[in-house]
């Protein structure tokens, strides 16, 4: 499978980047290409030209801006993981990592191509939507900051437009004491999700649950917020019966039919089982009245 | 679409754009003029004549074309060559020393037979050395070397003796 014709571009600035995207409605960005190389290996993806970011200032590393992290277009996945600092301030980003493909993967893609791809069953869509990450663009008209419940709109579609460059992807440290868990069920490890599962909550000194988030990759057309199972949590001391009333609650989220990979009924049996399981992980991760 | 017409002569070469990239393979700096599509899998193959590195699925998931570009294991045939302008490739070819003494490595999967028909075995041993190359910390247990060993497929050995050869390597290297 070789991928189809295209015209290559490798811009040295973000301007001369925009401009070419700008140009042709049928212009792809490249960044690691784990995700772009095969859609076109597949004739999936039939870019007129592709631009190929690698080269452009300024799109590389990660920092830590106050309580955020910054993660530049051209980061790679294994460059996150690893990072020490990341790790302290948010060991969420790892535990989820862990899910992302293998590690010769991991070592090409980027983070934020990942974003722009929007598979549904993805994890790092996931994690951005759980924490109220943001995606920062860059085109013709400069540059705004969107927020991840609006940058993910359907099957492998994004609110980017076609003159913009994602530059930064910005993740919230873990607030002070928080609890975390991700999981997923796949057919092999390293494929992408079925259904897959972030939760991350606070609890109070008498252990009842004082914040509570869950979102899930693989039950619709993009990564979702699990709202209803987050309310039937709020202010619960945490026991078999409120786990499964909180999975009862999650059930209507799931909107993905039946497809190739497994049915409808399936994922949300997966959705329930995987709520049932991880919420007690991240209680218990959490520290009550913990602060810094 | 029209049909085809039969064609006097098939052209020598593509009318694809082509770019000139360079890199440094094996040690040793190369220069090619190359289509723009043309994958990193097939310019070390056929531009290049390094035929240790295979080509499975050309989608990412056998593992079978697993090089290192600039020191980290990848899959050439996820990368396209002009993207790998400027990088450092090694491939299977420079693991063993010059007089073809075995890398520790190699000298494992060959102890512990962990392979019979050899296809996936350069992509096995790519991926092993890069993370036998990391300083992070390996789990050698046996559920951490199948999730190393997982972005790689083996249709013949069964895993066993590839896992015994990871521990192997493992303690050849002085990593145990």
């Amino acid at each position: 499978m070789k991928p189809p014709l295209f015209r290559y571009e490798a811009p040295r600035t973000l301007r001369d980047a925009v401009a070419v995207l700008a140009s042709d409605p049928d212009a792809m960005v490249l960044a690691g290409g784990q995700s772009l190389v095969p859609a076109m290996n597949f004739r999936v993806a039939v870019p007129s030209v592709l631009v190929d970011i690698q080269h452009v200032e300024g799109l590389k590393g990660v920092a830590v801006e106050g309580n955020k992290i910054v993660i530049k277009a051209m980061t790679r996945h294994r460059e996150l993981e690893l990072d020490v600092e990341v790790r302290r301030l948010n060991p969420l980003v790892a535990e989820t990592m862990q899910h992302v493909a293998h590690v010769p993967i991991r070592n090409r893609g980027t983070v934020v191509g990942s974003l722009c791809h929007a598979d549904p069953s993805a994890e790092m869509p996931l994690l951005f939507v759980l924490l109220d990450g943001t995606i920062t663009a860059a085109g013709s008209d400069g540059t705004r900051e969107i927020a991840a419940a609006d940058f993910f709109q359907s099957f492998l579609t994004t609110s980017r437009r076609q003159d913009e460059i994602v530059i930064e992807a910005r993740l919230p440290v873990l607030p002070d004491g928080a609890g975390f868990a991700f999981d997923e069920v796949t057919r092999r490890h390293g494929d992408y999700a079925l259904v897959g599962l972030g939760c991350v909550l606070s609890l109070d000194d008498t252990k009842h649950v004082q914040d509570v988030r869950l979102a899930a990759c693989g039950i619709s057309d993009r990564p979702v917020r699990l709202k209803p199972a987050e309310a039937a949590l709020m202010g619960k001391l945490i026991d078999s019966n409120e786990l499964a009333a909180a999975a009862r609650a999650s059930l209507d989220t799931v909107t993905q039919a039946d497809d190739v990979n497994t049915s409808a009924s399936y994922r949300r049996r997966v959705l329930s089982g995987l709520i049932q399981r991880l919420v007690p992980i991240a209680a218990a991760r959490a520290r009550p009245g913990y602060r810094q | 679409m029209k049909r085809s017409a039969i064609r006097p002569a098939i052209p020598e070469r593509s009318e694809d754009p082509r770019a000139e990239i360079s890199m440094t393979v094996n040690g040793q700096p190369v220069k090619r003029t190359v289509s723009v599509r043309m994958l990193l899998s097939d310019f070390l193959r056929h531009e290049l004549g390094l035929t240790g590195t295979h080509v499975g699925c050309e989608h990412g998931v056998c593992g079978c074309c697993t090089v290192h570009i600039d020191g980290k294991a990848g899959r050439s045939c996820l990368t396209l060559a002009v993207q790998a302008n400027g990088c450092t490739i090694r491939t299977i070819e420079d693991v063993a020393a010059e007089d073809g003494a075995l890398h520790p490595v190699q000298q494992a999967f060959k102890e512990c037979h962990a392979l019979q028909c050899g296809f996936c075995t350069p992509g096995m041993v790519m991926n092993v050395l890069s993370r036998f190359e990391e300083p992070e910390p390996l789990d050698l247990s046996d559920s951490g070397i199948r999730d190393l060993l997982s972005g790689n497929l083996c249709r013949c050995t069964g895993y066993i003796n590839i896992i015994a050869a990871v521990r192997r390597a493992a303690e050849l290297l002085g990593r145990g």
